[in-house]
């Protein structure tokens, strides 16, 4: 199982799509670790450098609705992987996307807006930054001396995914 | 109490609902591409397992990149090749042969009423326009489906449309979809299935369902889905008539798909075609439109005509008869990639190509092409295009170009001015 938590990367904007994560020209590479450089190429945000220590360092992506839109490229959940972020937590997700996610043993974790709000009011703090405990269901941010905890939903198809390190293996062995 | 199409599919599918919520489907058809597919390959090779779990309902074409434009993209024709030789996939279309996968599939008559259909790539919600549920999937949903012939989903809510009155003139398929886009935002679906009724659609061709069905996903939608009728046999029946007696008992068998009259439904969105005019995209999401009035006038750099949303014959006829006997701007380049070699061979006997190509257009072989950046027609930084596909992404096209997603007729009348032009005029 991967290990979820550590610096988190604030994306405030909805309907981020999966061009801007992984531009298409990009779908060429034949391997993972390839598409590294390439992490959210194409995404213009205020003050976000898709090159900077920010990207570079995060672990976690916070962001707000209908992440992952577009595209079913499997390759917006690999770039992640291969940058060290394993969890994107959002007030929802696109369909594909979130099952990509999961079936890589990834976390897709959805949290309603006031919470997100009350995250979202951390993202000039330094050290800040989140642990998500998947079989308790509990997304931990602390920060500034202070810490807070929050229940999340996932189905138990996701967590099972999650825990088994994702989908090819179990479906080998039950169907 | 009554069930929608995907509710239908749903049941008659089911392997087994491993956890609460969760569904495991048989499969129909998987279909697969060069570009989403060989990581799945090259990983089931790794893991020892690399089988597929029945080649005749494997399909799988080259589509992306072709001919491929360097060596990363030879390679990854070359793995889906030798894979598809390797399992017996007949029916795998390489260069001669292939197309835009969305519109060479069905074309090939792969897609059947009440089928399950799943590939590597969002558009694959396109298939739903024959009373299929059709969804696109990331690479190791496709993997699985490969080797196992099964997908698991968590069973969509469904939205029935329901498009009354008439399509106005120099209004098509691709308006009704971008205006419903537009009203219901880009997460307006998600997780649901858009179910398409009402005379507007009865009376559509298969090629503007298709259209209609492939922008589901620009919405959010799982997939989009067409009751089958006699519309979706006469399309099929060179490839069923010797499944049926008749196209009557054909239509009798298919309509067990259609949804119930009392199916229950999340919600019911009553769509006035009449009332819609030629409705372009301005900002970098689907659901920014404004009608052409709002619009027009806007310059722009190139012209695309093609994809899986509006590549097909249908399409370029519209686009020819505004083209005929007329030059497009001069400060215009104009393209059009034909979505399969049929729809090529077809628009040539009909001189449909000759009127393209006297007007300044120039056309490509079939593929996926400018749509995504990926191949041929690049923008450049700052350039705008005029385009029938349906992304408007930030870079779709090319890292800073901007793309205003259109009907092929309103793309038309756009690359004879120069700026994005109302299709009314030249009708």
């Amino acid at each position: 199982m991967k290990t979820f938590g550590g610096p988190v990367l604030f994306l405030e904007r909805s309907d981020i799509n999966t061009d801007e994560i992984i531009p298409a020209k990009y779908l060429t590479e034949i391997t993972k670790e390839d598409l590294k450089p390439y992490i959210l190429e194409d995404l213009k945000l205020p003050g976000f450098d898709p090159n900077g220590p920010k990207t570079r360092n995060a672990r976690v992506i916070v962001s707000r609705a209908n992440f992952g839109c577009g595209s079913s490229r499997e390759h917006a959940p690999w770039v992640f992987e291969v940058n060290g972020i394993t969890a994107v937590i959002a007030e929802s997700f696109a369909r594909i996307f979130r099952q990509n996610m999961f079936n890589c043993g990834m976390a897709a974790i959805e949290l309603p807006k006031e919470d997100l709000d009350l995250i979202f009011s951390h993202a000039n703090d330094n050290d800040f930054a989140m642990s998500i405990d998947i079989e308790g269901q509990t997304l931990t941010m602390a920060g500034g001396g202070k810490q807070k905890s929050f229940s999340f939903e996932i189905s138990q198809f996701d967590k099972a995914l999650v825990l088994a390190g994702g989908w090819v293996d179990y479906a080998d062995q039950k169907y | 109490m009554g069930k929608t199409t995907a509710e239908k599919i749903f049941e008659t599918h089911l392997v087994n609902e491993p956890f609460p919520g969760t569904k495991v489907l048989r499969l129909d058809v998987v279909l697969c591409h060069e570009i989403t597919t060989p990581i799945a390959i090259d990983d089931l090779i790794r893991r020892g397992k690399d089988r597929v779990f029945d080649p005749t309902k494997i399909k799988a074409v080259i589509d992306h990149v072709t001919p491929s434009k360097d060596t990363k993209t030879a390679t990854q024709a070359k793995i889906l090749r030798d894979w598809a030789h390797r399992h017996a996939i007949k029916d795998f279309f390489d260069i001669g042969a292939n197309g835009v996968c969305h519109a060479l599939f069905p074309e090939r008559g792969f897609i059947r009423p009440g089928y399950t259909v799943i590939m590597g790539d969002s558009h694959t919600c396109t298939h739903g326009a024959f009373g299929a549920f059709a969804a696109g999937i990331g690479t190791t949903d496709l993997e699985v489906g490969i080797l196992k012939g099964v997908c698991a989903f968590r069973q969509p809510k469904s939205i029935k449309f329901n498009v009354t009155g008439s399509l106005p003139k120099g209004v098509y398929a691709k308006d009704v979809i971008l205006h419903i886009i537009g009203q219901i935002g880009v997460n307006g679906a998600t997780d649901r299935v858009m179910e398409f009724h009402g005379p507007v659609i009865s009376a559509m061709t298969m090629e503007s369902r298709m259209t209609l069905c492939n922008m589901a996903i620009e919405a959010g939608g799982t997939s989009g889905i067409c009751m089958p009728d006699m519309t979706t046999v006469e399309y099929l029946w060179p490839f069923i008539q010797g499944d049926f007696a008749s196209k009557e008992a054909a239509l009798a068998d298919y309509s067990q798909w259609c949804a119930d009259v009392d199916a229950e439904y999340e919600q019911v969105i009553e769509i006035n075609a009449s009332a819609i005019e030629p409705t372009v995209t301005f900002g970098y999401k689907p659901d920014q439109v404004k009608t052409i009035g709002e619009i027009a006038g806007e310059p722009v750099d190139q012209v695309y005509v093609g994809s899986c949303t509006n590549g097909r014959l249908e399409d370029l006829r519209i686009a020819a008869q505004i083209l005929k006997g007329k030059k497009i701007a001069p400060t215009v380049r104009g393209i059009l990639s034909p979505a399969t070699p049929k729809v090529y061979q077809d628009a040539m006997k009909e001189g449909l190509i000759e009127i393209f190509m006297e007007a300044g257009f120039c056309v490509t072989n079939p593929t996926c092409g400018a749509c995504l950046g990926m191949s041929n027609g690049v923008l450049a930084e700052g350039e705008v295009c005029a385009s029938t596909t349906n992304r408007n992404f930030m870079g779709r096209m090319g890292k800073g170009g901007m793309v205003h997603l259109m009907s092929p007729a309103t793309a038309a009348a756009t690359a004879i001015e120069g700026k994005i032009a109302d299709p009314r005029k030249y009708l």
